[in-house]
């Protein structure tokens, strides 16, 4: 099966340090990828090359057979595909949670606010957040902005999804209601690379699981293997950390 | 001793809480130091000055009722000159203020020439006294020897306040562009936001937000600056009260001129303050 999305050496650096160092990577339609790895392995940068923001120096980034890192590509329609939410939430402080979700498909689909109505209505629903559409950012939980977020990426339909550490500036008890979203999409189909320390839940839903070590994978594989029985000492050692 | 720690503990509801009880004495105390201290200096005011030689003629030629009462209506009349030219100014330069700061914001380089625009027009007018701006303008242009209307002071007066304000309103408005934290750029061009519309939709109505503020100190400086078009023509307060000075040979009307700058001024500053204060408490 060809992959959605193949990453093909893939390099990043900011000045002297290279923080992504040559990484491969497929991702299969629909299915749930986990980044894990201590901080500073390049999870994030990694995802954030992925949508686009930021530009990978070398290697190659296919799209459904399309090579997306190539330089000087406007990357615009690239992240209309690949939605990304960030640990920090970053929404819009000044909009409500509705006009939040709306901005980007008015602006860039000309779509008019009677006509998006009933989608978001839909999206707020579906997430239990029907009766918060009119609050702004700060009148609502880090929960509640955090699924307000991953709405606001949804209404552009995209194709993959990237969840950048997303809990972890989460209160413990409000975690478990945007884990059950991410499991929600995972359900629906939606094609997902997550970074996480949430390593319970990567157990219980990754189709796969790459471990990331200075800028490389350095090991990958289902869960059950990655997990239970990892090769590499170092993947051994983190694990042995955190689980 | 030990019955009254209890007593205290075990208030009965309604009552003020220790804390309280404490913070009411404390603010009787400052409240009662701070009226015995105006006091002093007051009666230390109104009984020293006018223990000074030259008290008299300084009251004869300052504080001059009878010359207040005449020339006041005369100069709240004047004023509305100064008003007038305040409020044309004002909206004009809040939209070249924020034309400039964008154009120091561009980065495509097709547009090079505007960001280069915005920075030296930044430069030239923040760097230049107003009075100069006024007089080089004011002056300069109608010795063209345009035809009327295009001779008026007025114009050319304003044009001078409208180029330096909005200088100081273009360098406030960016630093408010600045203000606004990567992370909100970020998650505008993650959903495929333009430039553009990221700067429309998301950085300025925070940015503009945030240094309301700032830009009510520019206007009132602004109120007070109408006043140095009087240099180049126009009867406006501080002309006028200058006319009077000359006709009564007594400098009351410059007196009754400050209080009504102040009547506007001290409300605007106060309210200022307010924002300013409002914004502070939001940050926290």
């Amino acid at each position: 099966m060809t992959a959605k999305l193949s990453l093909r050496g893939v390099r990043k650096s900011f000045g002297e340090a290279e923080v992504i160092r040559g990484v491969d990577l497929d991702v299969g339609k629909g299915e749930m990828v986990c980044l894990i790895g201590a901080s500073g392995s390049g999870k994030s940068t990694l995802l954030r090359c992925i949508n686009l923001l930021e530009p990978v120096d070398d290697g190659a980034i296919w799209l459904d057979g399309e090579d997306i890192a190539e330089p000087g590509r406007d990357p615009r329609p690239v992240r209309e595909r690949i939605g990304i939410v960030f640990q920090s939430y970053n929404l819009f402080p000044h909009m409500t949670a509705e006009e939040n979700v709306m901005l980007a498909p008015r602006r860039i689909r000309g779509k008019t606010k009677a006509a998006l109505a009933p989608v978001v209505e839909r999206l707020f629903t579906r997430f239990g957040l029907s009766d918060r559409m009119q609050h702004y950012p700060d009148q609502l939980s880090g929960g509640q902005q955090q699924r307000v977020a991953i709405i606001r990426a949804l209404a552009m339909e995209p194709e993959i999804m990237l969840f950048d550490e997303i809990t972890s500036a989460l209160d413990p008890e409000l975690v478990g209601e945007v884990l059950d979203v991410l499991r929600q999409l995972h359900a629906e189909g939606m094609t997902m690379i997550l970074a996480t320390h949430e390593m319970g839940f990567a157990r219980e839903l990754a189709d796969k699981i790459c471990f990331l070590d200075g800028g490389r994978i350095l090991e990958q594989g289902p869960p059950s293997e990655l997990f239970a029985d990892p090769r590499e000492e170092r993947t051994r050692a983190f694990l042995s950390r955190v689980l | 001793m030990a019955d009254t720690g209890l007593t205290q503990a075990r208030r009965v509801a309604g009552a003020p809480t220790r804390r309280a009880a404490y913070e009411a004495r404390i603010r009787r105390r400052s409240n009662l130091i701070a009226a015995a201290s105006t006091a002093a200096v007051m009666l230390a005011v109104v009984v020293l000055v006018p223990l000074a030689p030259g008290w008299e003629a300084v009251q004869r030629s300052f504080f001059n009722g009878r010359v207040f009462v005449e020339t006041f209506p005369g100069l709240l009349e004047a004023f509305l000159l100064d008003v007038a030219i305040f409020a044309w100014c004002a909206p004009s330069i809040a939209l070249v203020g924020l034309v400039i700061a964008l154009c120091r914001d561009v980065r495509a380089p097709a547009l090079f020439p505007l960001r280069a625009f915005g920075a030296v027009f930044t430069d030239i007018f923040r760097g230049l006294p107003v009075i100069l701006v006024i007089y080089l303008i004011g002056f300069g242009v109608p010795g063209l020897g345009l035809p009327r209307p295009w001779n008026s002071p007025y114009l050319w007066g304003s044009l001078a306040l409208i180029l330096v304000y909005s200088a100081y309103v273009a360098e406030v408005i960016r630093s408010g562009i600045d203000s606004i934290h990567q992370s909100q750029r970020s998650a505008a061009a993650s959903l495929g936001l333009s430039e553009a519309d990221t700067m429309r939709y998301v950085v300025l109505p925070q940015a503009l937000r945030n240094v309301v503020p700032a830009n009510m100190n520019l206007l009132i400086a602004l109120q007070k600056d109408v006043a140095l078009l009087s240099f180049i023509g126009p009867v406006e307060i501080f002309r006028q009260a200058g006319v009077y000075k000359s006709l009564m040979a007594n400098f009351t009307p410059y007196v009754g001129a400050a209080v009504i700058f102040l009547a506007i001024t001290i409300p605007a500053t106060r309210y200022a303050d307010y924002l300013m204060a409002r914004q502070q408490r939001r940050r926290r």
